[in-house]
Formats: C-alpha cells, sequence, structure tokens
C-alpha cells in the first residue's frame, strides 16, 4: 500500500491529515455549547460513554468540551508566542548580520544567554516578572523562543549577503534598506515560515507546561495545562479519564504541528523537494 | 596546547559574562514585577501597618536604590549568601543544598538512562535499518519530541501507581514515618517513576543522533573493508562504530543539560518529589524572590558547567577541532 505512493504523494497525504486534525478541534471547539460546562453533581465523575466520550469530571462537567476549549487557549497562546518569537528572531537575525560587527557580537551574546538556560525556568521568571496571569504566561511564551531561529536567520542572511547580485545591486548605488526588503527578506521569507511553524509545537507544549504548574491560574478559561493540574488531584481515586484524554489529544494536535513544519521544510527546500 | 588553553578561557570568560548578564536580567526583572514582595509575604493580612511595612522594608533593604541592591545581592552572591527565603524563613543556600542532593539524584539517573537507552536504540535501529524495528525506533524518537514531560509522568503515574500500584503517589519519603526511618530502599522506590518520565524526555534527541551517526559509519569505506575481511555484525560495531559513534553522542547529552533542569521541574511537580525544581515553582507561585533567584542563578551555573564539559569533550575527542583551535 505505501510503496504504490511516492514520498511526496505521503508527505502531501499526512500533511493534509495534520492541518485537518487541526481545524477540526479549533471547529469543533467552536460548535460545543458551553452548557454542558455547567455544574451538574447528577453526572459526577462518569467515566467515558457515548454521550461524554471523555467523561464527566467531579462537578459534572463535560470533559470532551473543556478540554477542547481549554485546548484552544493553548493554541492560541502558542501561536502568539510563536509568532512573537519569529519576528524577534527576524529583526536580530537580520540586525545582526546586516549592521556590523559590534550588533553581530551583541546578538549573539543575548541568544547565547537565552538558550543556555532551561526555557521552563525562564518562562517562570517572566510571567513572575509581568505580575503572572494568562498576562504572564503569554509574555513568558513569547519572549522564550526566538534564539534558535535568530541563529537560523542570521546564518542565512550571512549566506545570500555575498551572494554576487547583492553586491551588483550595492554597486548600482541601492541603498541597505532596499537590498534587506528586495533582495533577503523574500529569501528568507519561507526560513521565517517554516521556524514559526516549527516554534508552533515548543510554544503549546510550555504553555501547557506552565499552566500545569499553576502560573497564569483562571478557573474561567482554563487552558489544557490547568485541567491537568486539576485532574492530578482525582486519578489517585482511579479518574483515569480525566487525565488521559486531554493529554493524548494534546499530543495529537502538537504532534501535527510538528508534522506541518517539517514537512514545509522538506517542501520549500528544491533540492529535498524532489526526492 | 597554548592555543587550547586560550580558547578555553575565552569560553568561560564568556560564561562568566553570560551568568552576569544573566543575573542583572534576573533582577531586572524582579524589580519591574508588580507583585509587591512585601505584600506577597504577608498574604492577605491588611492589618499592616505604615510602620510594621516600613520596617520590613529596611530589614530587606527594599528601601535602597535598585543599583545598590543588586550590588549588595552580587557581593554577597560571591560570598555564598544567597539571601533568606521569605517563604521558608532559612538562608536560601541552606534551602538549596537540601534539594540539591535530591535533584541531583534525579537528575543524574535520568540523565544516565536515556543517554543509555537512548544509545543503544540509535544503534539497533541503525543497524536494522529500514526494518520494523527501526522503524519503530525512529516513530518513537519523533513522538516522544511532542509529548510533554508532564503529561508523561501523569500516565506512568495513574498505570503504575493507581492501577499496578507498584510505587507510592507522590512524595519522596513515605508519609507518617518518622524521617529517620526512612530507609534508602523508600527513597529509591519514590525515585523510580520520577526518574522514568524524565529519561523519557531526552530520549528522542540521542536515538535520531546516535542513529544517523551509526548509519554513516556503517556505510564507511572502512567497514566495508572490515565486512571483507569477515568480521560478524557484532565485532564491526564493537571495533568500528561504537567508538567514533558514542562520544559525540555524550557531548550532545551533555548539551541538553539545560532541557533536563526544565524537565525535571515538570517531572518534580507530577510526583511531588521534594527537589529543587518543585521548590522553584513553589517560590514562583509564592513570590519568594531571594529563593526564586538564587535557583535560576543556579540552574544557570548547572546549564552553563554542562555547556562547558560539552566543548572541553568535542575538543578533546575531535582532532580536526583541535588543530583548528
Amino acid at each position: 500500500m505505501t510503496k504504490k505512493y511516492n514520498m511526496r504523494t505521503r508527505m502531501m497525504l499526512s500533511l493534509t491529515i495534520s492541518v485537518s486534525i487541526i481545524l477540526l478541534t479549533i471547529l469543533i471547539s467552536y460548535l460545543l455549547s458551553p452548557a454542558n460546562l455547567i455544574t451538574d453533581f447528577t453526572k459526577k465523575s462518569l467515566s467515558p460513554n457515548l454521550q461524554h466520550p471523555f467523561g464527566t469530571d467531579w462537578l459534572g462537567r463535560d470533559m470532551f468540551t473543556r478540554t477542547l476549549k481549554g485546548l484552544r487557549l493553548s493554541l492560541f497562546v502558542g501561536f502568539l508566542g510563536a509568532a512573537v518569537g519569529a519576528l524577534i528572531a527576524t529583526v536580530l537575525g537580520i540586525a545582526a548580520a546586516t549592521l556590523g560587527k559590534k550588533v553581530d557580537s551583541i546578538v549573539s551574546w543575548l541568544v547565547d544567554m537565552f538558550i543556555g538556560m532551561p526555557h521552563l525556568i525562564f518562562i517562570i521568571l517572566i510571567s513572575f516578572a509581568v505580575g503572572g496571569g494568562i498576562r504572564g504566561v503569554v509574555f513568558g511564551v513569547a519572549f522564550t523562543h526566538w534564539p534558535s531561529l535568530t541563529r537560523i536567520i542570521r546564518g542565512e542572511v550571512y549566506a545570500i549577503k555575498s551572494c554576487e547580485y547583492i553586491q551588483i545591486s550595492r554597486n548600482l548605488g541601492k541603498s541597505n534598506w532596499y537590498i534587506a526588503r528586495k533582495h533577503i527578506l523574500p529569501h528568507i521569507l519561507p526560513q521565517i515560515m517554516v521556524g514559526f511553524l516549527l516554534l508552533f509545537p515548543h510554544a503549546i507544549i510550555h504553555e501547557a507546561s506552565i499552566t500545569f504548574l499553576g502560573f497564569g491560574l483562571s478557573v474561567q478559561t482554563p487552558s489544557i495545562g490547568l485541567i491537568l493540574s486539576e485532574a492530578v488531584k482525582h486519578i489517585s481515586i482511579g479518574d483515569w479519564w480525566l487525565a488521559i484524554f486531554p493529554g493524548l489529544i494534546l499530543v495529537c494536535v502538537v504532534k501535527s504541528f510538528d508534522n506541518i513544519g517539517e514537512h514545509f521544510r522538506v517542501l520549500i527546500n528544491p533540492t529535498s523537494a524532489n526526492e | 596546547m597554548v592555543k587550547g588553553i586560550q580558547y578555553f578561557t575565552r569560553k568561560f570568560i564568556r560564561g562568566i559574562t553570560l551568568l552576569i548578564g544573566l543575573s542583572i536580567l534576573t533582577f531586572v526583572m524582579m524589580q519591574c514585577s508588580p507583585i509587591d514582595p512585601i505584600s506577597a509575604y504577608v498574604g492577605g493580612d491588611t492589618s499592616l501597618t505604615l510602620e510594621q511595612r516600613q520596617a520590613i522594608e529596611a530589614y530587606w533593604g527594599l528601601d535602597r536604590p535598585p543599583i545598590e541592591q543588586y550590588m549588595t545581592w552580587l557581593v554577597n552572591l560571591l560570598k555564598g549568601d544567597f539571601g533568606i527565603s521569605k517563604v521558608h524563613g532559612q538562608p536560601v543556600i541552606t534551602i538549596i543544598k537540601e534539594k540539591a542532593l535530591a535533584s541531583a539524584a534525579l537528575m543524574g539517573i535520568s540523565w544516565l538512562l536515556s543517554g543509555l537507552i537512548g544509545f543503544i536504540l540509535g544503534v539497533i535501529g541503525a543497524v536494522q535499518k529500514g526494518r520494523l524495528i527501526d522503524r519503530m525506533i525512529k516513530w518513537i524518537a519523533y513522538v516522544q519530541a511532542s509529548i510533554p514531560t508532564f503529561w508523561m509522568g501523569l500516565v506512568l503515574l495513574i498505570i503504575f501507581s493507581v492501577w499496578l500500584r507498584w510505587f507510592p503517589i507522590g512524595i519522596s519519603v513515605p508519609i507518617g514515618v518518622a524521617s529517620e526511618d526512612v530507609t534508602l530502599l523508600d527513597r529509591i522506590r519514590h525515585l523510580i517513576l520520577p526518574a522514568i518520565t524524565l529519561s523519557i524526555l531526552g530520549i528522542g534527541n540521542v536515538i535520531l543522533h546516535t542513529r544517523e551517526k551509526m548509519i554513516d559509519v556503517l556505510n564507511s569505506e572502512y567497514v566495508i573493508f572490515a565486512k571483507a575481511r569477515g568480521e560478524n555484525m557484532w565485532q564491526i560495531i564493537k571495533n568500528h562504530g561504537l567508538r567514533n559513534v558514542a562520544l559525540p553522542a555524550i557531548t550532545l547529552h551533555f548539551a541538553y543539560f539545560g532541557e533536563l533542569f526544565g524537565g525535571s521541574v515538570l517531572a518534580e511537580q507530577v510526583f511531588s518529589y521534594p527537589g529543587l525544581g518543585s521548590t522553584l515553582t513553589d517560590a514562583g507561585l509564592k513570590g519568594d524572590l531571594p529563593l526564586l533567584m538564587g535557583i535560576v542563578l543556579i540552574s544557570a551555573v548547572f546549564v552553563f558547567a554542562g555547556n562547558m564539559l560539552a566543548d572541553l569533550l568535542n575538543a578533546m575527542i575531535n582532532p580536526r577541532l583541535k588543530e583548528g583551535l
């Protein structure tokens, strides 16, 4: 079966599946009615059944609804984190490669400083510094994911800078800004895109981790991490579904994003795209 | 050789500047924090009078300008005085020393386990390249990256503690037993699940790296020659593969100290294991500034040491790099 299709077709198939998983998750999370989240003690701690595929929690709330709505929040924070990360990385990466040695060494020093520290500890620090809450989590996730991408972009810009057409353009009297905008940016845009997509799963996992630890506590809009940390108190009495299913969905979504990023990386690169 | 020493002096000095930068960054962030350390300290107690408040401020030195505070803090740090934890009421260094051992045991075991298992799986994958077992190993390595550490811990907790009842739920010592009566065996029993959780975290990278390098080695001309001489697979791996693959894998594994520390924060939280990680979480949630900063810096030193070791090993092993120094 798998032999019949070539790499590209299989990759496209896997890409489609990944995208559909994510879209489906988001779509369903909007369709589910918030009425499922009303406390109902007659339906307390039900194990998974047809009506409640993920079971219900100790307050009788439907876990399926809670999971998907929580996941949507995690996706949003993850998106924000990855987007800000990609933006910072682009600016710093281009600056390091084009603005001379001094800027370059400052940027690489910053990258070294941030890349060494465990992400999670930095997120805790930042989230504490901005006063905790949801805001703390968003800031924390947003400002910790740029260093590795900065390095990649810096290297990429350096490589492009030494190309002949850049030299010619410079000899023709074009300004630095013109060269950056017309010649460099279009080249690194795919890299940024892939970088952004590959940051996404990291950002989601970190968002879930940090809310799991209890930062950014918000009971009205529980993110997936909070749902799982609440589950900890209840799994000792055997409510296993509270932890298993939300986590499983989280893994699926994260893996889907990872797939999309990896596939794009291969497809964008002309040498590997034809394999 | 002189060049080598120069190289490491440069690396070392750079590391020191990074640590200083980090301490400044930490300090500035804490200064900017809208969380008032004093109200965080007294909790919801509103009966605090202005005089009492000022007394606490003076006691902690919060009434002085930030730069002065930073300098005092830094000088004290160098003397080994990390300040006094606001929540525990003990010197930070004492708390860190107390918890560091538990964390070191956890991280050390996981580090060794993930390195060893990952390496073995990677070698198996390379030897069996393209077969079912290789595809399974590759799949594990890829999926592992998408699994949050804390969820892995939860799943293990449900399976082994709740269903099978092999291991206790949480706490590194049994409840209701005086601390002198806690045996080594008890401690080990409480360490196993967190250690397994944490070792799964780092395994994917080692597998993929080892596998790739091993495939390179197996495709090399000297291995073809060894085959022609009639060496069997095990001999080839033992004589030509392991040494070539193991050293870069170890280097990679040293550089992974940072990730390990981050993971231990989560693993310790899931299993309520009283190490540095759970203390850090606690300090962050309760606004215990000195303790938070102390642990952040300790972890930075730890990660820095890991990276230094990785560089050192890399330079010692790799003859090409040695010449380039």
